[in-house]
């Protein structure tokens, strides 16, 4: 971030750097995303890909962690069935605020091609999403662009969460 | 004259059915006189309703009744040590029976026997988790699946299906997109019956696209935010890239090849 750059010369030999709560909230908030490690399908394979050393999600701040204590980002990747529903909510209930979605592939996204009975159709029927990630199943690249839009949408936020306009699920 | 049926949105149904499709049959040929299979047959005796080689298989159709007693005997005198698979066909509509079917091997002669048994609906059936363990998970699933009852089964419980699940998905009857209660399932467990009106019913339709359905998907490199109206066209959104000390990203500072070298 360019505008938060110390220079010398021009701030009259001082070390500030003048910036607003907002951004420097958000500024800490996208370049630290830690989601969990929760795989659901096959999109988690490509998920552990993105997490591995060829993609290196660890140089954006994103590091995969094991409990939603510690997660702040809860990446839906894979088939969401209809028993395992239930877990989902609850483990993004775990998460604690600020916390953002990310429904990664067809059948996190709309059930894809499990058009059946046993398969959620859409997991925004019971966790708000922030970002829809399409494919079957997303190549890395794609989740490291969902990852970067995630990060571009936060800068956007208001530091405030409350401020934020939120889905209605989110306030259950 | 046979009735019209529409066939312009054969996408927009979760399957296709043909009309003149015949299921095909693998032919069956009688046991052969000396062979395995018909020691088999002859140590088997009053069990034995029916029997004949499909596939290289041998299929024996007893008495439900028998059924234990019957598998008791394949194991301990013909060697049919194994139960690999176990499970059962609905065929209440035209027969208002259910197929049940033991799928054995013989590891020593490598040769597979099939045991299939008829019970009407309602009837239970003796397990067998006393001769083979692995027909302890297969005897759970045919209750989940078919609601059969399995007697003096150790643990008789839902095993795919939530426990708290109403009907049983591998019925004929059973519908593919589920019932009210499935289709439900997950709201009423969640957020609890009065989320229905909230949250809406499901979308089964795989063909359906809205263009301007910003709830669901937006166009990469025109983003916009979740629910926005875009029936005027969006913005152009382009991808950004972190400033860095040493590289810069951005396309303006790239050089374009414009021919080839």
């Amino acid at each position: 971030m360019a505008q938060h750059q110390v220079n010398y010369a021009s701030a009259a030999g001082l070390p500030i750097a003048l910036t607003s709560v907002d951004k420097l909230v958000n500024w800490g908030r996208s370049n630290s995303l830690w989601p969990l490690t929760y795989g659901l399908a096959c999109c988690a394979i490509e998920m552990m890909a993105s997490g591995a050393s060829r993609y290196d999600f660890d140089r954006m701040g994103t590091i995969f962690r094991a409990s939603p204590r510690q997660a702040d980002v809860m990446i839906l990747a894979g088939t969401l069935s209809k028993k395992h529903s239930e877990f989902a909510r609850r483990l993004y209930d775990q998460m604690t605020e600020p916390k953002w979605v990310i429904s990664m592939g067809s059948c996190a996204n709309t059930g894809g091609m499990f058009n059946t009975y046993a398969t959620v159709q859409g997991v925004d029927r019971i966790i708000p999403v922030d970002i829809y990630l399409p494919g079957c199943a997303p190549r890395p690249e794609t989740l490291q662009y969902a990852l970067m839009m995630l990060q571009k949408k936060i800068r956007r936020e208001s530091a405030d969460m409350n401020k934020n306009t939120k889905q209605n699920l989110r306030l259950v | 004259m046979r009735k019209y049926v529409p066939k312009d949105n054969v996408q927009g149904k979760s399957y296709y059915t043909d009309r003149f499709w015949v299921a095909p049959r693998v032919p069956r040929t009688a046991v052969e006189e000396g062979s395995h299979f018909a020691s088999v047959v002859e140590a088997m005796g009053a069990f034995v309703k029916e029997a004949y080689v499909e596939i290289g298989q041998l299929v024996i159709h007893i008495d439900a009744t028998q059924n234990l007693e019957a598998m008791r005997l394949l194991k301990e005198q013909c060697g049919y040590t194994q139960c690999s698979e176990q499970s059962a066909v609905d065929y209440l509509a035209q027969d208002g029976e259910f197929e049940l079917f033991y799928q054995l091997l013989n590891i020593t002669q490598a040769a597979r026997v099939r045991v299939v048994c008829r019970i009407k609906k309602g009837e239970a059936i003796e397990s067998i988790v006393s001769l083979y363990k692995s027909a302890n998970f297969a005897e759970r699933e045919i209750f989940d699946m078919f609601g059969i009852k399995i007697n003096n089964h150790p643990f008789l419980k839902r095993i795919i299906m939530p426990d708290d699940w109403e009907g049983h998905p591998l019925l004929k009857t059973y519908p593919l997109h589920g019932d009210e209660f499935a289709s439900w399932y997950e709201v009423d467990k969640i957020f609890g019956k009065e989320y229905r009106d909230i949250i809406g019913p499901e979308n089964r339709d795989q063909s359906r696209i809205d263009r301007y359905d910003t709830k669901r998907f937006s166009r990469v490199g025109y983003e916009v935010p979740f629910g926005a109206d875009i029936s005027e066209g969006e913005k152009e959104n382009p991808i950004e890239y972190s400033e860095t000390v040493l590289v810069d990203y951005n396309k303006d500072a790239g050089k374009e090849l414009a021919e080839r070298k």
